[in-house]
């Protein structure tokens, strides 16, 4: 008796073993294959990406530091000039974060509304969630830089059209991003203002704003350093501004690399202190909410 | 006592009270003081006065329609007609519109009783309802016309141009040559051009017809034709699309690859030496810092422009990202399942693999497919730049200013592409990690 329930106990491990072995060995299999066609898009990606290239990745590579050289060195004989170049390029620097913040503010409000009409429970007219969730998608979708071209076409060129381009991207971004945090608003407040006669704006206002307002001034200030790397990519393109400017520089080549220099170091230094603020705010906003 | 207390908590809150209206007003008032000052510094005001709205209009009507030109090139007497007046988009030898008849008098039916007529020596008599018969000779670079001295606003005439715009199609007339568009809604040509045997058949007669090309198959043959659409250029536009994706997917791989062994250097908890730590976390920072743009500019110097430079712009810059993120995330584990593998008995590598890297793993994964996507809108813009892919054929075509419709096409393309990216990449997500809901 003891021996039949021991045999079968121990039939019993040596059969939950080897499945389990066989399901390790086919993980292996699984993850392995994957690594192999991974790796395969990899270097073929690359091939294909090099063979298109105008020059090749190995003949480049040691060329890398070349023009940053021709650049720092005619930059630094003449580095008595640089910081009067650096004050030179101050107003389009301005001009750069100006079309940042209003791009973000606009897009900020725009997603404000996609979102409170495009989640559950507080649209206003509920059976148009749906609609307001594509017109988010697709302002999402919409590239700055397909706006921006068009609108410099109609509008010639100039902040404006890069401001209503990334307008137009913060407000689907965000909206998708508010949406996601406005789904886990209570909705308590909302019914209590509600049973006082609220209006659907006073009720967002005073109920769900509240709740919701941490996260989304951190979204965006996140979006803010995005968009500050945007407006200067669109300055390149025609749009004004440092990257306007940087592109001007640039093409004129030797004898214009110090003005270069001193817009890569405005860019540089924009770019990482507008990053370092917003972060320590975002840090402090959503640290201060978990409290 | 308590009268005192109370009077302390009601003053406190009265203060809290105007710091509250303070605020209600403060922050409107300051949005609203900052977006008067946008509106003079991007001098908006002047804007209306800049703006072209001749440029919007035919933007607005170029995407969506195509127009066929009927050009008499008055030296010669010969006519043409084409297409978007591309020679790509040229009427073969013997064949011509079905609204344009006779041989000696060439009669260009515009519709709604709006007739051209060519006549010969180089004389062109213009109907139009309601107004009087144009006739209009051409002598030399100089015009004779019987026109009136007060014209209408749709016409500009002078002894050398004429140009006449009607709802029906415009008709410019100059010394060298005579011009007619005529416009039709929808995009020419978008399938085959009309070298094609197969312009002009429909797809059951293609699918199922008799063989229109002896030397080919219909179907074999219908899709070459459209493929190698010279007008369209479908297969560099796939080209370019691939291109793109290709920028995106081969920037952000091999920027995670490279930034998770850099991320343990970086990790609190991870990495022993302080000034290691600190310097991969400059270094990231610098990555970051330089941003795309002025990568893909010093980048394009050494590798020259196409898809190469801008996959690598992507990368260096999302190295920097990833680094931060990844170590971020790599200080947040959990050092209880670590010491459970520890218990075990296992060494600092397995370690690492089994108590480590199954807690980041879907946090990283789901980063790095949520920058696939967006990447796939950075590699378009790169593109722009640096030259290559879909983004560089969507300048190329807004330089041009004449091929709206191959912009409206362009730009329908790249959100396809990109609403298609963000959907692969979250199905993608929820295969690997499980779907958030």
């Amino acid at each position: 008796m003891a021996d039949i329930s021991l045999g079968s106990a121990s039939q019993g491990l040596d059969g939950i073993q080897s499945s389990y072995m066989a399901q390790v060995q086919r993980r292996r299999l699984y993850g392995g294959l994957t690594l192999l066609i991974f790796v395969v898009l990899m270097v073929s990606g690359f091939n294909i990406a090099d063979d298109r290239n105008a020059g090749g990745f190995w003949e480049g590579l040691h060329q890398i530091g070349d023009y940053p050289a021709d650049v720092l060195s005619e930059a630094w004989e003449k580095r008595a000039d640089l910081p009067s170049l650096i004050a030179t390029y101050l107003p389009a620097l301005v001009e750069t974060v100006n079309i940042a913040a209003v791009s973000t503010l606009i897009g900020a409000i725009g997603g404000l509304f996609l979102s409170l009409l495009g989640t559950r429970g507080l649209a206003r007219w509920p059976r148009l969630i749906p609609v307001f969730r594509r017109i988010s998608d697709i302002m999402r979708a919409v590239p700055e830089i397909v706006v921006a071209l068009v609108l410099i076409f109609v509008l010639g060129g100039g902040p404006v059209p890069a401001m209503i381009a990334i307008a137009i991207h913060t407000a689907g971004a965000l909206g998708k991003m508010f949406s996601e945090v406005a789904e886990n608003a209570d909705l308590k407040p909302v019914e209590g203002l509600a049973s006082t006669g609220a209006t659907w704006s006073q009720s967002m206002l005073l109920g769900v704003l509240p709740q919701v307002a941490p996260n989304y001034i951190s979204y965006a200030l996140l979006r803010f350093e995005i968009n500050i790397r945007a407006s200067a990519i669109l300055g390149f393109v025609g749009a004004g501004g440092l990257g306007y400017e940087l592109r001007n520089a640039m093409a004129w080549g030797p004898g214009r690399f110090d003005e270069a220099t001193a817009i890569f170091i405005l860019l540089f230094g924009t770019i990482v202190f507008f990053d370092q603020v917003s972060s320590r705010y975002r840090n402090r906003l959503t640290k201060g909410q978990a409290r | 006592m308590t009268s005192i207390d109370l009077d302390t908590t009601k003053l406190h809150a009265d203060a809290l009270f105007r710091r509250k209206r303070l605020i209600g007003f403060g922050i409107p008032a300051v949005i609203l003081a900052y977006l008067v000052y946008i509106f003079l510094a991007f001098d908006i005001q002047g804007l209306a006065g800049r703006a072209n709205w001749d440029n919007a209009a035919t933007l607005a009507s170029d995407s969506w329609s195509h127009k066929v030109h009927v050009t008499r090139d008055n030296r010669s007497g010969e006519i043409s007609y084409t297409v978007e007046g591309e020679r790509r988009g040229t009427y073969p030898d013997g064949q011509r519109p079905d609204w344009v008849t006779g041989d000696e008098v060439i009669t260009i039916d515009l519709g709604a009783d709006h007739v051209v007529r060519y006549l010969p020596e180089n004389r062109t008599e213009i109907e139009i309802p309601d107004f009087p018969l144009i006739e209009v000779e051409a002598k030399g670079r100089r015009l004779n016309s019987n026109l009136p001295g007060d014209l209408p606003d749709w016409i500009s005439a002078s002894d050398r141009r004429i140009a006449i715009t009607t709802p029906e199609g415009r008709i410019t007339l100059t010394g060298a040559r005579t011009e007619v568009f005529n416009y039709f809604p929808g995009w020419e040509l978008f399938w085959f051009t009309l070298d094609s045997p197969y312009h002009g058949q429909g797809l059951s007669r293609i699918l199922f017809g008799e063989q229109l090309d002896p030397t080919r198959g219909n179907i074999e043959g219908a899709v070459s034709d459209w493929w190698n659409n010279a007008m369209w250029r479908h297969k560099d536009v796939a080209w370019a699309i691939g291109e793109t994706i290709l920028m995106a997917f081969l920037g952000t791989m091999g920027a995670a690859i490279l930034a998770l062994p850099l991320a343990f250097l970086a990790a609190k908890g991870f990495s022993p030496v302080m000034f290691l730590r600190a310097a991969t976390r400059r270094l990231f920072d610098f990555f970051r810092g330089v941003d795309a743009l002025i990568w893909t500019v010093v980048l394009a110097r050494a590798f020259g422009p196409g898809p190469l430079t801008g996959a690598l712009a992507i990368l260096i810059t999302d190295t920097g990202t990833f680094g931060k993120i990844f170590s971020e995330a790599l200080e947040n584990v959990d050092q209880k399942q670590i010491e459970g593998v520890a218990s075990t008995g296992a060494k600092h590598l397995q370690r690492y693999r089994f108590g480590v890297i199954p807690q980041v793993v879907p946090v990283l994964l789901a980063q790095i497919l949520y920058f696939l996507e967006s990447n796939t809108r950075s590699a378009t813009i790169i593109g722009a730049i640096t030259g290559g892919g879909i983004g560089l054929m969507l300048t190329q075509a807004i330089q041009t200013q004449k091929d709206w419709e191959e912009v409206a096409y362009y730009i329908v393309l790249i959100i396809v592409m990109v609403i298609f990216m963000d959907w692969f990449s979250g199905w993608l997500r929820g295969k690997l990690i499980g779907s958030k809901d």
